[in-house]
């Protein structure tokens, strides 16, 4: 039943794009028919998911399929269903966002482009989630990373786009390479493609396999090092796609490791580690080079790594859990791990949603033009602060759900009698590290984007945004609020989820379960408190304060000071920032002022992307200039090609006398 | 009879802390030779400051005027989770002690908020300091409370702070006393005192928590004074129990614990009054140095 | 408290002064931590042989440790800098911070791994090795990242100490010339340092030892 929604979903979703290009003459109504038609499909696939996670048996189809080792099974138990939920629900908001931000009137071709992409990549994600067999898996894999790069590639004429979308495109068949090797190694292994005969093989777990694994799904969800294209792609696309490959797509490199690290009963305890490094080196550099970006939307990227590093530690205390058989352990990991997937992409597509609007509204995306936005959009700056909340993992909001669950993983490791697990507790000071710069870096984007007076007379006078824009980020925010305020009612459902993943019945769990859900309820009597206090207090203030007047800005003896004077996103971080200037290789140009009456002097500075810009590149530019200088060889005369084929003949006939 | 003392405590929580900024500056001022001011300036501060009118910049949002109500309710019911003097909290579970580092954390996000919509570069400047010595002391909490954890073998802080403190001393000593070390660092840089900041500085320049607040008058004002004494309450709390770590029941128990807390006190005037303000740059120093000691406490108990 | 505790808390009190010898700019400061640290030292055979009946080889021992590396080098070092007057190591080529985080670090790794590690002789405390390999690695830490000469003797100074740590291991039969044999190398070698010290800054006004690769042409 629930899998049969499921395949409904994916088909609607899958020819949505499809409704905007038959009714093209009508544009603005061929956009709704295709929003509607997204919409309606994603409710029916979190209608499944929410079947499945409410204790619904899994579900399973084996159909044949004609390819050599393929079939066409599907599957949709817990785990499958918890990473659904994003995988509809955020198209479906982005969708709604889109009617608005890019309306195929204006945008003609584009937005029809545009539409057929989001829907069938929505559609493959599903069925990447939903594969139960290697080859349908990577199909779909391929498919949603094509349609990702198509995505990307929407304003094709922009060279910023170009740039990052053939970027995009290597890295991700970089990570579909290993993905191949990865399923071949245990296809060989177990005799059999299908996801069900590789976890009953018993395989043992080899180095091959999770190396092959980190690379590849690593690559998709953007872990440091890994995560070089994803900066660029997520900042050059639209708004509300950038919500969809940040919120979503990341994921299915989580989902991925899931999955295979599933296949194996006791996964080794180096596995946990290796992830719990990655993850923890993820996040403390995702923050810190967010907090070094000037760019909103590269700075909300780079927080896709940072998030997807919290993910990473709560996996790999899971994994370590497993690998010492410690249900307690796995479970908190778990669940911190699988709810952080759901918020991020609850709040991150929200905060996108929002930059979107900044963007539409002022025109620019750059922090330290803009200012002063909370009066002119007073619901927008509203709903950006709670995804800002959400994402430095303050309370009463989801983010600090999540995080709160990683950390008591990190504290049942620190009770272990092995030592060597007991090490992983340091997951939890890596996190209130990562807390406390993620929470500066929002107070800076908020502080810089909504708060203060505008720094720049911007060519648009900024509007708050249409209703059609407002709503989707009020659905993104709705769940925010009310997972932070409810998570025990959470607790069942990634309970399940686990013990899917294990492959144990859900009640080998339900002493730590129990606990969680316990504590969980504890969260929201104290967030109840925290509300209640806000709420008498603010009313007091209310009535004190009515008909306060209203006056300049103290400026501290300072006569005329200018809105030009205010701390900028750059200068508010730098002080940050200077701390990791090990990680940081930063490009500034100065125009110095000159002579006695100096007219003009200017200072810009940018943060590029270590591992792209600093390692990868000019390493691959004296590849190709060595490859050039190779090529010439080829390209000289037939005398010089016999020439090379006589020295190296003689050079092999030498080698083979001399030493064989 | 727990959740009535819990009541009692909460309601000391509540009553109390006003007096500990006096106690700073009654030790101050006896040190550098002065009169000083009473015990409960802050209180007759906070009744005037309740009582007058309020000034609002033309810059500002609501943002502004809702920073030091959610900053207060973050801190108050950061009290909840406390177990004051070692008795149960009035509310507590297994990892509690991250909703408080979290809730103190809400309280500096809504501040930091309130002064960067004023516009003021001043402002800003002090934000900016803020969130960066804050996000350097952190670690070193978390740190601390780890230790403790380890050593006591409970994740909430009722379990921490409880009856399995003194145990833990016996056995593990050195770490828990590197922790009390950096706590009270953190303590320190938290409550913007000397050496991290100066509280009675009259350069905005140099200030960090004063000047994010400069903007705020009359019952904003109070809110946040009294926020801050609550905070730091919270603070000699923690640092107090760690470091009287027997048990001592009933009356007498709070008797100690009162005691310790105005001690607490009076040592922050004491390093007040010996010591100077570091340089900005050498305060990331001092952080660092408080997340190492703890780390290296966490070390001793881990290997 | 047992004996023992205090034994502990010696050990702990001299990772912890490397960690301000790491963290501190102030060269003065930096010289009483040293000078500290190796009165500590001298405290420590005193503390693990006790009962031993060659009671005074040990205390020969611990009170050279005292004089020599509690009063004399740095009193030598103290005169130094007043002589050169310099006050502060500006600039390091490893920051104070990073610097703090990989002797961090590298204690944290040495804690952890020291039990692993094969010895010839059964341990009397267990934190005599990793306190060896903290102090020996914090030594070699100061040595490189720093710019001043007097920094950099400080650094051979914590060094020494961290093997003398080492050095208890093996007190039982240790021939207390051995290490005499290391702290007179010590004392020439401060005492040479000192020299070149003082010609450096006859020659270029200033103890910086990258000066001295001009010299090279």
């Amino acid at each position: 039943m629930s899998l049969f929604l499921a395949l409904a979903a994916v088909a609607l979703v899958a020819v949505s794009g499809g409704a905007a290009l038959a009714l093209r003459r009508a544009p603005e109504l061929a956009q709704r028919a295709a929003c509607a038609l997204l919409v309606v499909g994603a409710a029916l696939g979190l209608g499944a998911a929410a079947l499945t996670l409410a204790g619904g048996e899994a579900a399973q189809i084996d159909a044949r399929w004609s390819v050599p080792g393929g079939a066409l099974a599907l599957r949709l138990d817990a785990l499958s269903a918890i990473f659904l939920v994003p995988v509809f629900a955020i198209p479906a908001a982005g969708s709604l966002f889109g009617l608005a931000y890019f309306p195929q009137a204006r945008r003609g071709a584009e937005a029809i482009r545009l539409q057929l992409w989001y829907g069938l990549v929505t559609a493959a994600m599903a069925l990447v989630v939903l594969a139960a067999n290697a080859m349908l898996f990577l199909v779909a894999w391929e498919v949603m990373a094509l349609c990702g790069f198509l995505l990307v590639l929407t304003e094709h004429e922009k060279p910023a786009a170009q740039r990052a979308a053939f970027v995009y495109l290597t890295a991700t068949h970089v990570a579909t390479l290993a993905l191949f090797a990865l399923f071949a190694l245990l296809g060989s292994a177990a005799g059999s493609f299908d996801f069900s005969h590789i976890a009953r093989a018993g395989l043992p777990g080899t180095p091959g396999v999770f190396l092959l694994a980190l690379l590849g799904f690593g690559m998709k969800a953007g872990l440091m090092p890994f995560h070089f294209w994803l900066p660029g792609a997520h900042a050059a696309a639209p708004s509300h796609v950038s919500a969809l490959l940040s919120g979503v797509l990341l994921k299915t490199g989580i989902y991925g490791l899931l999955r295979v690290t599933g296949f194996f009963a006791a996964p080794p305890l180096w596995w946990g580690l290796a992830l719990l490094t990655v993850g923890a080196l993820s996040a403390v550099l995702g923050v810190a080079f967010a907090l070094a970006q000037h760019d909103l939307k590269r700075l909300l990227a780079y927080h896709s790594v940072e998030n997807v590093g919290i993910i990473a530690l709560g996996v790999g205390l899971a994994l370590v859990g497993r690998a010492v058989g410690d249900p307690s352990l796995v479970l908190l990991g778990f669940a911190g791990g699988a709810l952080h997937v759901v918020n991020h992409a609850l709040f991150k597509a929200l905060l996108f949603l929002g930059a979107g609007s900044v963007d539409h509204a002022c025109g620019t995306r750059e922090l330290d033009r803009l200012g002063g936005l909370a009066r002119a959009m007073p619901l927008t700056a509203g709903l950006f602060l709670l995804g800002a909340v959400a994402i430095s993992g303050l309370p009463p909001l989801n983010g600090f759900v999540s995080e709160w669950l990683v950390y008591l993983g990190a504290l049942r490791a620190v009770s272990s009698p092995s030592p060597v697990v007991a090490w992983a507790v340091l997951a939890a000071p890596v996190l209130a590290l990562v807390g406390g710069l993620a929470a500066a870096c929002f107070a800076k984007v908020f502080g810089t984007v909504f708060l203060g007076t505008p720094r720049t007379d911007l060519a648009a006078k900024p509007r708050e945004s249409p209703r059609a824009m407002l709503a989707p980020m009020a659905l993104l925010a709705t769940p925010c609020l009310l997972i932070g305020l409810f998570p025990s009612l959470l607790v069942p459902a990634l309970h399940r989820a686990c013990a899917a993943w294990m492959r144990l019945a859900p009640s080998a769990l339900g002493e730590a379960a129990s606990v969680a859900a316990a504590s969980a309820r504890a969260v929201t009597a104290a967030a109840a408190a925290l509300l209640a206090a806000a709420a008498a207090l603010g009313v007091w203030r209310q009535r004190r304060t009515r008909g306060a007047p209203v006056s300049d800005t103290w400026g501290c003896g300072y006569a005329r000071p200018t809105a030009r004077m205010q701390y900028t996103g750059s200068s508010f971080a730098e002080m940050l920032t200077l701390r990791f200037g090990w990680a940081f290789f930063p490009r500034a140009r100065v125009v110095p002022p000159r002579g006695a009456f100096p007219r003009e002097a200017s200072f810009s500075s940018h943060v590029p992307d270590t591992v792209l810009d600093v390692a990868l590149l000019p390493v691959l530019r004296s590849a190709s200039w060595g490859a050039e200088r190779v090529r010439r060889l080829h390209r000289g005369q037939v005398q010089a090609q016999a020439l090379l084929v006589a020295v190296a003949l003689l050079a092999l006939l030498g080698w083979r006398f001399l030493w064989w | 009879m727990t959740i009535l003392q819990s009541l009692a405590y909460l309601a000391l929580f509540l009553v109390l802390p006003p007096l500990l900024p006096g106690v700073v500056n009654r030790v101050k001022s006896r040190l550098a030779g002065r009169q000083g001011p009473p015990l409960w300036q802050l209180y007759a501060d906070l009744a005037r400051l309740a009582r007058k009118g309020a000034v609002y910049s033309r810059t500002t949002t609501w943002v502004f005027r809702a920073g030091p109500v959610v900053g207060l309710a973050a801190v108050a019911s950061a009290g909840l989770l406390m177990a004051f003097g070692g008795a149960p909290a009035a509310l507590s579970f297994a990892g509690d002690f991250i909703l408080f580092a979290y809730l103190l954390a809400l309280a500096r996000f809504a501040t930091v908020l309130a002064a960067l919509d004023t516009g003021s570069s001043f402002e800003g400047m002090g934000a900016a300091r803020e969130v960066t010595f804050a996000s350097l002391a952190e670690p070193a909490l978390f740190l601390c409370l780890i230790t403790l954890a380890r050593a006591t073998g409970s994740i909430s802080l009722s379990g921490m702070l409880g009856p399995a403190l003194p145990l833990a001393w016996s056995r593990a000593a050195p770490a828990l006393l590197l922790a009390a070390i950096a706590l009270f660092v953190v303590a320190l840089a938290e409550n913007a005192r000397i050496p991290v900041d100066d509280p009675n500085t009259h350069l905005e320049l140099t200030m960090i928590h004063e000047v994010m607040v400069l903007d705020h008058s009359g019952p904003d004002l109070a809110l946040i004074l009294y926020g801050a004494s609550l905070k730091l309450f919270l603070f000699g709390a923690l640092f107090v129990r760690l470091v009287l770590g027997f048990s001592v029941q009933g009356l007498a128990g709070l008797g100690v614990f009162l005691a310790g807390v105005v001690a607490f006190a009076a040592l922050i005037g004491v390093v007040e009054s010996i010591m100077a303000r570091l340089r900005l740059v050498r305060v990331p120093q001092l952080l660092v140095g408080a997340s190492v000691l703890s780390a290296f406490g966490l070390v001793l108990l881990l290997r | 408290m047992r004996m023992s505790a205090w034994t502990e808390m010696v050990f702990i009190l001299v990772v912890v002064l490397d960690f301000f010898l790491l963290a501190s700019s102030r060269l003065k400061a930096v010289i009483r931590a040293a000078a500290a640290q190796g009165a500590l030292l001298a405290v420590m055979p005193l503390l693990l042989a006790w009962h031993t009946t060659e009671l005074g080889h040990v205390l020969a021992l611990s009170i050279g440790a005292l004089v020599v590396k509690g009063i004399v080098i740095p009193r030598l070092l103290l005169w130094a800098i007043r002589e050169a007057s310099i006050r502060r190591e500006v600039e390091p080529i490893v920051g104070f911070i990073p610097s703090l985080i990989l002797g961090g670090v590298g204690v944290a790794l040495a804690f952890a791994f020291s039990s692993a590690m094969p010895l010839p002789t059964p341990e009397q405390h267990a934190f005599i090795v990793p306190t060896a390999l903290s102090t020996v690695w914090t030594g070699l830490l100061l040595v490189v990242s720093r710019r001043k000469a007097v920094s950099q003797v400080i650094g051979f100074l914590v060094l020494e100490n961290g093997v003398f740590v080492f050095g208890l291991l093996l007190s039982d039969f240790m021939p207390a010339m051995v290490e005499a044999g290391v702290l007179l190398d010590l004392f020439a070698a401060v005492f040479v340092m000192g020299i070149v010290m003082f010609h450096i800054n006859r020659e270029f006004s200033s103890l910086d030892t990258e000066k001295l690769s001009v010299l090279k042409d």
